[in-house]
């Protein structure tokens, strides 16, 4: 049973399993366990009218068999009929496998009319696969030439489309002589050049073949099937032959799939196969060009495309040179996953490193192959690319669009690799001093959060000291993109901070201290701009969000990324926050307080419990800073009592005489969650709900039962920020004394 | 050069004449009792450059021994125009391959000349090309030998015994690149100075078969201003034992309707003059020497023209030695300064590729 070999194992690993034309491997494996069982079983319904089917195709290929035999035709009607099953059952569910031999033998041996021969080639339609074996004795019968042109023609255009369901292809290339013998014919060449095509391995490429096809360009002119052909060739040999595609090409063969196409579609869909036609010609040779530029200035990153460095021509002169050239292979086939890992062994970077940047499957061998020329290959093509092509660097450059797309790529390639380029780092040193801050804003920032982690002081002026520049004198969003791209660094550094710690990297640059103090650095910066930005922006609602976004990291470093290093947000930053009219942002401070405190409880029970030697501990301002806060928070929440109790230098604590003037009645229980102004919205809606008729608005109801309803109420709404500080920072003593308790635990 | 051609210095050997718009001779800033110091040699000074650096003042290292020169190996070099361009470091360049890598981009410019047809490598073309290597343009231990390519046009009519005509040619050197060569890893050739003479097109055909072969990016090597003027400074202070052409320097001034360009030239012994007596140290030059030296030259232009020279932008210089414009074309002029000359000029283009 040679179809149930599976062909997605060739026996040699140069074989071009992307040459396939259609990705049979779900069509297959329907039709694996026995092709003509598999058929009935998936039409249970027609299961009657199969077997019946089954049955007069059974007959129909013995009579066609035997008509293969006697010389004398036999009565029209008969052929008819039979010529009938065969079609039905063809368009219906496909022809099994063995019925192959018999139809292509009688349609190329010639011996009915072309009408007939026409119409069994057009109902040549697989169920499952084609035997090899057929197809064989097909090319023989067609060597033979006792056919009409037309149908050789005809099956050159079925060979071409059924070309995949073929289940092996070893002894049909042995065949690769004879079909390259028919491209002397000119009606079939384009059909037999693609063919070839699809055939070709390296060693068929030989240096006679590519002095026929040469001769026959020169006799022909440019024709398409040829180029594609030649281009193959040049694929396979550089060193032999090569060609220059023009640019505007775009199909090189005629559309050959002829009268079977949707035969094919509809059979699958009925067998549950999935994937489309697809032709896959990687002939990309040629860039298509927008427009006339400098020859070494475009950013158009290169095709991959094999490197010519293994010259074999003159093996017999130079093979001391030579590495390994035989087996490699070649970049431009690399299209799929599994054939990145079958041919991992023998994989060679493309000849121009840029190319990777597009190929999701070179920037993953690229992750797995350690190789430092790989590295400064794209150092030296990335560093003059982006040198060149920088807009605000090069006068008169009027292709910023390009330029933003080339960073965009750059940008995705280091997410994928999740790792900075070099060239890319030291473009942003070099250029970002002379930045607008406009060009390009959001594809440079993105790129500021891959800079590897370093020496603070060593990137402060040509990072951190333009960027503040530009972030004070630009608008609020772009100091929200800045906000937000200095989160993304932070994040990229304490993951790599992390992996460094685990693979006990010490260098000097990479020692805990060393790290922790990087980081530090990079948060103090981060709450200086924010304090500043704050005030400029007005306490901004929006700019907030991103501020306290940046918070959300910071808070965590220590239980997330095992860092010993917690940085309490400035004043600036914590009381208009703390004040906000917006509920969202004083829920997010509640939650990010929430987990300094997890932080620092974790950090204490560590010290306490000593079980190794800590190299660090946070220091007592540390928590008396955050004790501070809590003190302010838990005033202004709970305990209504944050303009007696804030001990914060820069905080709420306001004498009583002073609050006395406000005229406000009952000072000391108006200020909590239920008059808090980003609270007050939430505390109405509530009132509405508990007393429907009441207009009055009397907040002082709420409390008692009400008050943990109204906690209810809050934490319904989304408020999760606020459940986690209440039931974490605020021990509620009694429920009697529960609108006055507030204990701090740190 | 009869425009510049002033007398020697002295208080009344001043002669001016216009060039364009305006020329000036330049003597008289030369002190007629200033101490002549030996010249130190064009490689040395040219050490202490800081081109693409900061300013300041820099040593020259010894010299590692070099053999002779043949003259008659690099005169194809001199009194040409080269264009230039920096060149990232050749991944997987073999210097034993040049036969084959001549034979494919043989093959390469002809297939991109006939667009969509195909070409087989190693049969005659139209165009020849030739690969060699020069071993004697050189600098250090560390660097390669340079790597001359020369595009023929095969002569059809009179078959074998007419030469071919020469249409284009690139050469590819590095001259005391250390800084460079020293930091990359094997299977990594440096010669990050490319030079090229002969139509762009073939510039193009030609650099691009080398982007596309050894994974490298040509880039076009301009001069700034600030580098010509140490070029000036330089050039115009070294001894040449036959009659010198005047020393040139071409400014060009900007944001008018009308380009306007301003030729200044000078005698070279009042040239040579001058910067001895602005020149401290033989063996080193410092910034604050080429500022005095060209201050003096901006000064005197302005005593005699009212134009401030200095908000001009100084575009192209012309010396006994070499000629430079700041598109990044020279010419050398003399083959004894050769070696120090493309030492500049590999120093210039390794600080743009780092």
């Amino acid at each position: 049973m040679q179809r149930r070999k599976s062909s997605k194992t060739p026996k040699q690993p140069l074989s071009i399993p992307n040459k396939s034309q259609t990705d049979l491997s779900a069509w297959r494996k329907g039709a694996k366990i026995d092709s003509e069982k598999s058929l009935q079983n998936n039409q249970s319904a027609d299961d009657q009218k199969c077997e019946s089917q089954e049955g007069s195709l059974e007959q129909a290929l013995s009579y066609f068999q035997k008509a293969q035999d006697s010389v004398a035709p036999k009565k029209k009607s008969v052929e008819q009929e039979h010529l009938d099953a065969v079609e039905s059952t063809a368009l219906e569910q496909g022809l099994p496998p063995e019925g192959f031999e018999i139809l292509l033998k009688v349609v190329l041996s010639g011996r009915f009319a072309d009408t007939v021969n026409t119409r069994l080639l057009k109902s040549l339609i697989p169920a499952s696969v084609i035997p090899e074996n057929s197809v064989v004795t097909a090319v023989s019968w067609l060597c033979v030439g006792k056919c009409s042109g037309n149908i050789q023609l005809l099956f050159l255009k079925w060979l071409i489309t059924m070309f995949d369901f073929i289940d092996h292809k070893e002894q049909l290339n042995a065949l690769y002589g004879f079909f390259f013998s028919f491209l002397q014919d000119e009606k079939l060449c384009p059909y037999v050049c693609h063919v070839l095509y699809l055939l070709t391995r390296k060693e068929n490429v030989r240096p006679f073949r590519i002095r026929i096809l040469l001769d026959l360009q020169a006799k022909m002119g440019m024709q398409s099937h040829l180029q594609a052909l030649l281009s193959l060739y040049k694929l396979f040999c550089p060193e032999q032959v090569t060609i220059t595609l023009p640019g505007k090409m775009k199909t090189y063969f005629k559309n050959s799939e002829g009268p079977w196409k949707a035969a094919i579609t509809a059979v699958r869909q009925r067998n549950q196969g999935s994937s489309p036609l697809s032709q896959a010609v990687f002939l990309g040779t040629s860039q298509p060009q927008s427009r006339k530029r400098k020859w070494n200035a475009q950013l158009v990153i290169p095709a991959s495309s094999a490197s010519t460095k293994h010259l074999d021509e003159d093996r017999e002169k130079s093979c001391f040179y030579l590495c390994s050239p035989n087996e490699s292979f070649p970049v431009e086939q690399l299209q799929t996953f599994p054939q990145l890992l079958q041919n991992i062994h023998c994989l060679e970077f493309p000849s121009q490193m840029g190319s990777v940047l597009t190929n999701p499957l070179l920037l993953h061998y690229m992750n797995c192959v350690k190789d430092e020329s790989i590295y400064l290959r794209l150092y030296y093509w990335m560093g003059q690319r982006l040198q060149e092509e920088c807009p605000w660097c090069v006068v008169d450059n009027p292709y910023e669009e390009e330029f933003r797309s080339f960073l965009e790529t750059v940008y995705k390639a280091e997410c994928f690799l999740q790792e900075g380029f070099s060239a890319c780092e030291e473009f942003l040193y070099k250029t970002l001093p002379l930045w607008d801050g406009v060009c390009c804003r959001s594809e440079v920032l993105r790129l500021v959060s891959w800079i590897p982690l370093s020496s603070f002081s060593d990137i402060k002026p040509y990072l951190f000291d333009p960027l503040a520049q530009l972030f004070f004198t630009s608008s609020i969003y772009f100091k929200c993109s800045v906000l937000e791209s200095l989160k993304e660094l932070l994040q990229n550094w304490l993951i790599r901070s992390v992996i460094q710690m685990d693979l006990e990297i010490s260098s000097v640059n990479t020692t805990l201290s060393g790290l922790v103090n990087v980081v530090a650095e990079l948060v103090h910066f981060v709450g200086w701009i924010s304090t500043v930005a704050m005030r400029l922006e007005n306490n901004s609602t929006f700019l907030l969000n991103f501020i306290l976004d940046f918070y959300g990291t910071v808070c965590d470093i220590y239980l997330k990324y095992n860092l010993p290093l917690l940085i309490m947000p400035p004043a600036g930053v914590f009381y208009p926050a703390l004040l906000s009219m917006d509920s969202v942002n004083l829920n997010q401070l509640c939650y990010i307080m929430y987990r300094y405190r997890a932080n620092l409880v974790a950090a204490k029970e560590n010290e306490l419990s000593k079980k190794k030697i800590l190299q660090f501990k946070f220091s007592n301002q540390t928590y008396q800073e955050y004790n501070q806060y809590i003190i302010a928070m838990v005033g202004c929440l709970w305990t209504s009592s944050a303009f007696q109790k804030d001990t914060h230098p820069q905080g709420l604590c306001m004498d009583d005489k002073l609050l006395s003037k406000t005229a406000v009645k009952e000072i000391k229980s108006s200020f909590n969650i239920v008059y808090h102004p980003a609270m007050m919205g939430c505390s109405i809606k509530f009132l509405q709900q508990i007393c429907p008729g009441d207009t009055t608005l009397n907040f002082k109801l709420i409390k008692g039962k009400k008050w943990d309803w109204y906690l209810e109420y809050l934490y319904s709404r989304g408020l999760k920020g606020l459940k986690a500080f209440i039931e974490s920072s605020i021990s509620r003593v009694s429920q009697a004394a529960r609108s006055k308790a507030g204990n701090v635990d740190v | 050069m009869a425009e510049g051609r002033a007398p020697r210095a002295g208080a009344d050997g001043k002669k001016f004449e216009r060039r364009r718009r305006a020329a000036a001779a330049m003597a008289e800033e030369a002190p007629e009792g200033g101490a002549v110091r030996t010249l130190p040699s064009l490689r040395r000074l040219s050490r202490a450059l800081p081109f693409g650096r900061s300013h300041g003042r820099l040593i020259v290292p010894a010299l590692c021994s070099q053999e002779k020169a043949d003259p008659q190996k690099t005169a194809f070099v001199l009194r040409k125009a080269w264009t230039l361009y920096s060149v990232t470091p050749l991944y997987g360049f073999r210097r034993a391959r040049l036969r084959d890598y001549a034979r494919l981009l043989g093959a390469f410019i002809a297939a991109e000349k006939q667009k969509g047809l195909a070409v087989e490598v190693g049969v005659e073309l139209d165009i020849k090309v030739a690969l060699s290597s020069l071993a004697d343009i050189r600098g250090s231990e560390l660097d390669q030998a340079a790597l001359l390519v020369q595009l023929s046009s095969r002569s059809r009519s009179s078959s074998r015994n007419s030469e071919d005509k020469p249409v284009w040619l690139g050469w590819f050197c590095s001259v005391f690149g250390d800084e460079l060569s020293e930091s990359v890893p094997e299977h990594f050739t440096c010669l990050p100075l490319f030079l090229s003479h002969g139509a762009e097109s073939y510039t193009a055909l030609v650099g691009s078969w080398f982007q596309k072969t050894f994974d490298c990016c040509f880039r076009r090597l301009a001069i700034s201003p600030l580098n010509l003027s140490w070029m000036v400074a330089m050039w115009a202070g070294c001894k040449l034992d036959r009659a010198a052409s005047a020393v040139e320097l071409v400014f060009s001034v900007p944001r008018l309707a009308q380009p306007l360009d301003i030729s200044y030239a000078i005698h070279p012994e009042d040239a040579k003059a001058l910067w001895d007596t602005v020149q401290k140290t033989p063996g080193e030059i410092t910034h604050e020497e080429v500022d005095v030296f060209m201050d003096c030259l901006y000064a005197h232009f302005h005593r005699h023209f009212k134009i401030h020279l200095s908000a001009a932008k100084l575009v192209k210089i012309s010396t006994a030695i070499a000629s430079a414009h700041c598109d990044g074309i020279v010419k050398i002029l003399h083959s004894q300064y050769l070696p120090g000359v493309l030492m500049l000029l590999t120093e210039l283009a390794i600080s743009q590729i780092q």
